[in-house]
């Protein structure tokens, strides 16, 4: 029987260790990847939560921004949490960083304000048994416009979308990897088994 | 903690999480706008606003305080990552205007002169997240349970000599892991040694590491530096005077950023520590006399 597939996180910079923690307690595969060969090394990728502008300075410095383009192109299954959300987004009001332009929405970075703003709250994720997901926001994205083949899978109670959908690709703009819920990653690893 | 709409926030929850978001990262002292540029684009995840960096302040001498308001707001305006400013140690109301200009962290900090040679902030009264220093666990655990979110190392600030780090990281990391297989039955009495307590002692044995992120501080100037100390169990590292006392600041900050995200990968350290230009000019803290050390303030 193959070995199951890696879910590799982009370990750059942020809470990447987070990710790989939640992953194992899954007894999911998971590695680091800071280059393009570990990147050709697993099936599904996460971007975590960090800073998202020192995030695309250090994709661009070690020559990773093509090879992630053509990661998610070819069908692999990616998921971006907050800064990772703004990284896959195919605009950014500010215009800066420039993102990956993969999934059809407009983001604004630190959408519901600085850090004083940061929250948490229960979220009602569609698709997800067990009741809502508590989430936790900060220095959060805000999507602002999403495009036709986006499904959003879930919204703040005033209809703000936090975590939607395209095809092979995940985001949420809170954080599932700070808390203890795992259903996330399992419904993410599930993505990969299905390619897989 | 206020609850608006069904959203909590200034929890603990995502005061320590913004220090989640910067870890693998390098936050830089920046004492005006085109300093924050450049290291915004070095790939700094954070920069610390100031009106001096702890070199200038060591020279200088004097009374150390809060940075001026206008010029942390001038740097909050002008880059997207996150804004930290250092208040006194003890000084509420810095800590207070700092909150209110609306910065990301607030680092109660021994490079400023002490307000208060007793007390600390009792920083759980805060929206605003605070980073503290601290040269063994139960200093960072006493500021852990005044509320701080972010711990460092105190190093020996503004000298560009590693070994305080060095020290204060080594002493941490070693009582972290006595704690971890201490039995249970030892653990009221090695709080009590280590004047911490022991709820706190407990969760270091529970989660077998410290509570929150623990960042590298105070003497870093080269990327080997900045690598020594993520070796050594730093989550992140700050770089006071390293970088714009040196003589390609920009160059540097890139070249320490790299050596973080790779201190594994020694060809990856070499390839960035080359042709950086002149570090910083260094002070041995063995040549410092005992009242000019700043790492003794605040215990």
């Amino acid at each position: 029987m193959a070995p199951a597939p890696t879910v590799g996180v982009l370990a750059l910079q942020g809470d990447f260790e987070e990710h790989l923690d939640a992953l194992d307690a899954l007894d999911v595969p998971a590695a680091p990847v800071r280059t393009a060969d570990e990147l050709a090394r697993v099936g599904a990728l996460i971007v975590p939560g960090g800073e998202s502008t020192a995030m695309a300075k250090l994709m661009d410095a070690y020559g990773l921004r093509e090879p992630l383009r053509a990661f998610a192109r070819s069908g692999s299954p990616v998921w971006g949490t907050c800064a990772g959300m703004i990284l896959l987004a195919e605009r950014i009001v500010e215009g800066r960083p420039e993102p990956l332009g993969l999934i059809d929405m407009l983001v604004r970075r630190n959408g519901f304000g600085r850090q004083v703003d940061s929250f948490e709250t229960d979220v009602d994720f569609a698709g997800l048994d067990g009741g809502p997901f508590h989430a936790v926001f900060i220095r959060a994205p805000a999507v602002v416009e999403i495009g036709p083949a986006v499904e959003v899978l879930a919204r703040l109670d005033d209809g703000t979308v936090v975590a939607a959908r395209q095809g092979n690709l995940l985001v949420t703009a809170f954080h599932p990897e700070l808390t203890t819920d795992r259903r996330l990653h399992a419904h993410f690893a599930a993505m990969l088994a299905v390619r897989a | 903690m206020a609850v608006t709409n069904g959203k909590e926030t200034g929890t603990y929850q995502v005061k320590s999480g913004l220090a989640q978001m910067l870890k693998g990262g390098v936050i830089m002292d920046v004492v005006t706008v085109e300093h924050a540029r450049i290291a915004e684009d070095a790939g700094a995840c954070a920069v610390m606003a100031l009106e001096r960096v702890p070199a200038d302040i060591r020279a200088d001498g004097g009374v150390a305080r809060m940075s001026d308001p206008a010029l942390i707001e001038e740097i909050i305006a002008t880059v997207s990552i996150p804004v930290m400013a250092k208040c006194r140690i003890g000084h509420t109301v810095e800590a207070q205007i700092l909150e209110a200009i609306g910065v990301d962290y607030i680092d109660e900090s021994e490079v400023l002169t002490p307000a208060d040679e007793q007390y600390h902030v009792w920083k759980h009264d805060f929206k605003v997240p605070f980073v503290c220093g601290c040269r063994d666990l139960g200093e960072a655990l006493r500021r852990i349970g005044e509320g701080a979110a972010m711990i460092r190392t105190k190093g020996e600030a503004g000298t560009g000599d590693i070994v305080e780090a060095v020290r204060h990281m080594r002493t941490v990391m070693e009582q972290v892991r006595r704690v971890e297989v201490m039995p249970d039955d030892e653990l009221t009495a090695f709080a009590k040694e280590i004047g911490a307590s022991i709820e706190l002692v407990r969760e270091v044995k529970r989660l077998g590491r410290m509570p929150v992120v623990n960042f590298a501080a105070g003497g870093v100037a080269t990327p080997a530096d900045a690598a020594l100390m993520m070796h050594l169990g730093a989550d992140g590292v700050f770089v006071g005077s390293g970088i714009f006392k040196s003589g390609d600041p920009s160059a540097r900050g890139k070249a320490v950023v790299k050596a973080v995200t790779h201190y594994q990968d020694p060809a990856a350290i070499a390839e960035a520590s080359k042709g950086l230009g002149e570090p910083m000019v260094g002070i041995s803290t063995r040549s410092i006399s005992a009242e000019e050390l700043l790492a003794t303030r605040g215990s």
